[in-house]
């Protein structure tokens, strides 16, 4: 009775919901054709106008709000006190770094970023090569892009299952790891509490589902390239790997750059993977679930800045990077 | 004919060039990818206590399943905190606007960045695309500030708090402005390629620019809207970081991954219930990928190679 009861009110909660999605996606529809009807009524000259109001300004508004204001008072608050209240000068930044326990978590940031683009990448180019020469390679790339769409947390929990321990002898293990340890002929251990190794694992999970990007967009750069090329080299009898090596990998040299930059920033940024294997225990923290923690449980808005402005630093010659690429890319066009 | 030639040669190298070893080496590379995730789903679909007794590739040898695993997970709430079925919900109330919002907004913008004269243009498209550089963590403190408190200069109220905190729409409107820089470099990418003389035709004949958009940039953008779409959707729905911030960690409003990230740190050890919830959340995702994927693949590369 009582279940029932519990039933019932989940469900009215669930509608109740999801009335208001559908009343909110249709008030949103309502203003925006009300805004276009309106607009296309006013005179030539008000129009000149008025396009900029509709189209432009939105966008401009939320990017200013959104993004780039917060920016600049990340960076002001980055120099104050826990709430914001008193200058502080660069102590924020002093703190992140001298004590251990942040040192440590710049360290593993560091790993993160030298680690998990090259093995993507590296990855990704071997899939790309040996997918080009396959008749039908449609399954097979499916298969290895498809981490892709799962989340950080939902593959989190995947390889949190694969890395299970069992502490008790007596009992089998469950986790393929250490099952495959034991196979081999080691004895498994307590894998996610063994720092420095618990990093690396983390690692994985991210370069397992990176790497299906890195090859997607390798493999159509390997496409891209001219038959005739390809063909020249064979004629003067390259063999795979020289022409892996002499054509293949110059001529896609700005494509690989572009993965690895791209990789290494969302590496930079990593936060979910970690919040759901260990919490940012066991020495396995990052920059980024530490500012969470500083700014939302500490509640330390100085230092939670200051990290967020570490961060952006690292970002910033990675994008800028790609920025210049774009620019060129364009002046060629 | 010179093509048909040209073309019997490619097949020839493409023939020479393909090696079994490769074929094997690649798909051995595929099934070693897939293994973590058959384990989950494995795993969910087993009783209690046989995932915590045996290893989940024994059901090869005493195959054992059930799913109560998932009627458990989604049904059965525990004391304040609902079940997944709920959280579910929450997903969906959250993924819709902040796709559908976004998506609007960028395509006006990227509009009249591509075809609009005047000043600055350059600068803006620029400008929109380098502020992809600023990590999400850049905004978070501010914006909570914001949405929590307004926004005051001294005693003066320059915009109200409007009391939206503990509701759906500091979510969708914090998706909605992290979204935007790649949502309007990617629309734009694709509509300034709209060929000029289609535009200056429909403008002769007397189109405004209101009109213009409606009748061709709107219709031929679907498919690069399409493949936006199904970005965000999935950016979204896997996001954990944005709801766990401006959703304050309120249960009717958190979404799937925020209560399967909490389910990881509380209930650990529950692989019964952990790997059924993970499923769920996954299959929806997984699904959208799999139907949509060329749409998703042309949008990623309209993302970072030449195009």
């Amino acid at each position: 009775m009582l279940e029932l009861a519990a039933r019932q009110s989940q469900l009215e909660q669930a509608a109740s919901k999801l009335t208001g999605l559908v009343i909110t996606v249709i008030v949103f529809a309502i203003v925006v054709s009300l805004a276009f009807y309106l607009a296309e009524r006013t005179s030539e000259r008000v129009q000149r106008l008025v396009k900029y109001l509709l189209f432009l300004a939105p966008a401009l508004i939320f990017l200013f709000i959104g993004l780039i204001a917060p920016a600049i008072r990340t960076l002001y608050l980055s120099f104050r006190d826990a709430r914001g209240d008193n200058f502080v000068g660069l102590e924020n930044y002093v703190w992140a770094f001298t004590q251990p326990e942040i040192l440590q978590i710049l360290r593993n940031t560091g790993i993160w970023m030298l680690v998990a683009p090259i093995a993507s990448t590296a990855l990704g180019l071997t899939i790309a090569v040996l997918t080009d020469r396959m008749k039908r390679p449609g399954l097979v790339k499916s298969l290895i892009f498809m981490p892709m769409a799962i989340s950080f947390v939902g593959a989190g929990i995947i390889w949190k299952f694969v890395y299970q321990f069992q502490p008790n002898d007596r009992v089998a293990e469950i986790g393929l790891l250490s099952q495959i340890a034991e196979w081999l002929g080691f004895v498994p251990t307590n894998w996610i509490l063994t720092a420095p190794l618990n990093t690396f694992l983390l690692i994985v999970v991210f370069v397992w589902i990176q790497t299906g990007f890195a090859m997607v967009i390798l493999s159509a750069a390997i496409k891209a390239i001219p038959e005739e090329i390809l063909e020249a080299s064979m004629l003067d009898g390259a063999s795979g790997w020289k022409r892996f090596g002499r054509v293949t990998v110059p001529m896609i040299r700005g494509t690989i750059i572009v993965v690895l930059s791209t990789i290494t920033i969302g590496a930079l940024k990593v936060f979910d993977i970690i919040r759901t294997m260990t919490g940012g225990n066991f020495k396995t923290s990052v920059i980024a679930n530490e500012m969470y923690n500083q700014s939302f449980r500490a509640l330390n808005y100085g230092t939670g800045s200051a990290l967020a402005i570490i961060l952006f630093l690292g970002v910033i010659p990675l994008v800028a990077y790609n920025v210049m690429h774009l620019r060129r890319e364009r002046s060629e066009r | 004919m010179a093509k048909a030639i040209n073309k019997g040669k490619v097949e020839a190298v493409k023939s020479h060039l393909s090696s079994p070893w490769a074929s094997f080496v690649a798909i051995l590379i595929a099934v070693l990818w897939t293994i973590p995730t058959f384990g989950l789903f494995v795993t969910s679909l087993r009783p209690q206590t046989g995932i915590n007794s045996s290893g989940w590739w024994t059901v090869l040898t005493k195959p054992e399943f059930t799913l109560e695993n998932y009627s458990r997970v989604l049904f059965e709430g525990r004391g304040a905190t609902p079940p997944l079925s709920q959280y579910f919900v929450n997903t969906f109330a959250i993924v819709i606007p902040s796709t559908i919002i976004p998506i609007t907004i960028a395509i006006f913008a990227a509009y009249a960045i591509a075809w609009f004269d005047f000043k600055g243009r350059n600068f803006i498209f620029f400008g929109i695309f380098a502020l992809q550089v600023i990590p999400l963590q850049m905004s978070l403190i501010p914006l909570l500030q914001l949405f929590s408190g307004g926004l005051h200069i001294g005693s003066v109220t320059v915009i109200p708090s409007f009391g939206i905190t503990g509701t759906f729409i500091p979510i969708w409107l914090a998706h909605t402005m992290f979204g935007l820089p790649l949502a309007i470099f990617l629309l734009h990418n694709f509509i300034a390629q709209l060929p000029r003389e289609l535009m200056e035709a429909a403008r002769v004949d007397g189109a405004d620019y209101f009109k213009l958009f409606r009748q061709i940039v709107l219709p031929l953008s679907i498919p690069a809207i399409a493949s936006f779409a199904i970005f965000q959707f999935l950016w979204v729905w896997n996001d954990l970081l944005v709801a766990l911030t401006f959703g304050g960690g309120k249960r009717d409003i958190a979404p799937l991954m925020v209560r399967l990230a909490e389910m990881t740190g509380t209930r650990g050890g529950d692989w019964e219930l952990l790997t059924a919830g993970a499923f769920v959340s996954i299959l929806v995702p997984v699904a959208v990928f799999f139907a949509l994927q060329r749409y998703f693949v042309r949008g990623l590369l309209a993302g970072s190679v030449k195009g």
